[in-house]
């Protein structure tokens, strides 16, 4: 936990392999019908491979700006572009998305659910089982792949929508305050879990929250919204070490990160 | 398993068992008058005497119940399926739709009668009262679909018949089952509507027994179209029960409904 460890670029020398895309939004602004602007005028570009997290107040427009990165929504000014993905194969999906709920299907059990991207990409039986397979174990679901989501606990739900997500390799995973419903233990377990995924594979990560803990605990880099109609008050890369652990929470550098973040969340959320 | 079964059937028959007896008792003390009102063992004797009339009548109603029931399932859900792929398509046919809800069958069945032919009425008549909800809960199921997932679906580059049946449909499911139990009671109803006007079948033996005062035959009647709803519904939902026991503990505990 030493200042040094910690880099001026979002990527430190110990940090993951790079298999991420970059993510670039110009001039973007979405006004939805009724003329309620969600978002205005945001310029955002995402390093390959960086753990960004976008914190805000309610309805400042984070999940849009999720939506108009995944191509779910367009932008109604600017511009939203992506590099393009180092792969082509068809069990590899560029983006994958992660809900505030696990979203799964109920009448599937957890093996089908996560090999559920692959199927809707024409991948054949025994080889999507496999790759399922797979993403279930790397996320410590190993017992319950069998297992009905009605069967199954809240942190085990999120697991399963984490393993369906990251079963296609993706090169941009977004997270939409996916552990918000969770409980602290729960969290901070997935958290963690999440962490570690990053570094082993590298993707690029946006992950939105309402969290300051969460935010400084997982990310490289904070992006902090105003309220809406949501513009960038902060774009601070975090000095923090890559390696994160739960001691990390008690850390002096980390207890000034969160203050800068709170400043920031406070001075766009005044009115 | 013996003991849920009891616990299902049991208080059901309570008050059925306790009406019988208290009909019996008014009919044999002469506070109700038997050609008013049959005492039940009277029911229970016709029914036992003249089984062979009554089982080729109910099989007849059956039949035409359960294929006007079918239809109606196949066509609602293919309705619902048209209507809920644009909204404009909803607008302008939803409206026809609740036609089928507010029919009078009983003024439309003679005309069917003149359309198609004795055969065919009384499905038909089936048909049009029971179609209305499947097409209805239907729709409402298939417009219910988790936004979330279908994000998913698109993010993944699903087309629309992947979504719509890897998706949509089971989505739809509790929501269709619902129309289906509604509709199961409403397809006896039908066809029993469409009986009075052809002269077969339970409906028919009704009007005849009235005409010739068996009052006992006509509740023989009765009984036998109730319990043809009853079996009817139980189906529906074993079937549902079934098909929906992964989704919430409700369904697979089974508790609630009959």
């Amino acid at each position: 936990m030493v200042e040094s460890e910690t880099t001026s670029t979002a990527r430190g020398p110990a940090g993951p392999a790079s298999g991420g895309i970059a993510v670039d939004l110009h001039g973007v602004s979405r006004v939805f019908d009724g003329g309620v602007v969600a978002v205005e005028s945001i310029d955002l570009h995402v390093e390959p491979g960086q753990f960004l997290a976008l914190l805000g107040p309610s309805g400042c427009g984070k999940s849009t700006i999720l939506r108009l990165i995944a191509g779910l929504d367009r932008p109604s000014r600017g511009e939203v572009s992506r590099s393009p993905s180092s792969s082509s194969a068809a069990e590899h999906a560029p983006i994958a998305y992660v809900f505030q709920d696990a979203h799964l299907l109920p009448w599937r059990d957890v093996a089908d659910n996560v090999a559920l991207p692959l199927e809707l990409r024409g991948i054949g039986r025994a080889r999507r089982r496999q790759a399922a397979a797979r993403a279930i174990e790397r996320v410590g679901l190993g017992d319950a792949a069998g297992r009905y989501p009605a069967q199954l606990s809240g942190g085990m739900k999120m697991r399963a929508s984490l393993a369906r997500a990251l079963v296609t390799s993706p090169d941009l995973l977004l997270l939409d305050e996916p552990f918000a419903a969770l409980d602290e233990i729960t969290r901070h377990e997935l958290d963690d879990e999440l962490q570690r995924l990053w570094r082993e594979r590298g993707m690029t990560v946006v992950f939105v929250t309402h969290s300051l803990v969460e935010a400084a605990f997982l990310a490289q880099r904070a992006v902090v919204l105003s309220r809406r109609p949501g513009r960038i008050v902060l774009d601070r890369v975090l000095a923090l070490p890559v390696e994160r652990s739960a001691a990390l929470r008690t850390d002096p550098g980390f207890a000034r990160e969160m203050r800068a973040l709170h400043e920031a969340l406070e001075r766009g959320t005044a009115p | 398993m013996s003991r849920r079964l009891l616990h299902a059937v049991l208080p059901p028959l309570v008050p059925l068992v306790a009406l019988a007896l208290a009909a019996e008792l008014a009919v044999r003390a002469g506070w109700v008058r038997a050609f008013l009102v049959p005492a039940p063992s009277t029911v229970a004797r016709t029914l036992y005497r003249e089984a062979e009339s009554f089982r080729a009548l109910a099989l007849d109603t059956t039949a035409a119940s359960l294929t006007g029931f079918g239809l109606a399932v196949a066509a609602g859900i293919a309705i619902a399926v048209a209507l809920s792929s644009a909204v404009w398509i909803q607008r302008a046919f939803y409206p026809y739709a609740v036609f089928f809800q507010t029919v009078p069958i009983i003024a439309i069945a003679p005309l069917l009668v003149i359309w198609l032919d004795f055969d065919r009425t009384v499905p038909a008549s089936a048909f049009i009262v029971s179609v209305f909800p499947v097409i209805a809960n239907t729709l409402a199921g298939l417009l219910s679909t988790d936004p979330a997932l279908r994000d998913l679906f698109r993010l993944y580059g699903a087309g629309r018949m992947a979504t719509l049946w890897k998706l949509r449909l089971p989505y739809a499911l509790p929501s269709i089952f619902t129309g289906l139990r509604v509709a199961a009671g409403l397809a006896v109803v039908g066809a029993i509507v469409g009986e009075f006007i052809t002269g077969s079948g339970i409906g028919g033996d009704i009007i005849v027994a009235r005409q010739q005062q068996r009052v006992d035959r006509v509740f023989a009647d009765l009984l036998l179209s109730a319990l043809l709803g009853i079996v009817l519904f139980s189906l529906i939902n074993l079937a549902s029960r079934l098909t929906l026991r992964h989704w919430h503990a409700s369904e697979r505990a089974g508790a609630e409904e009959l």
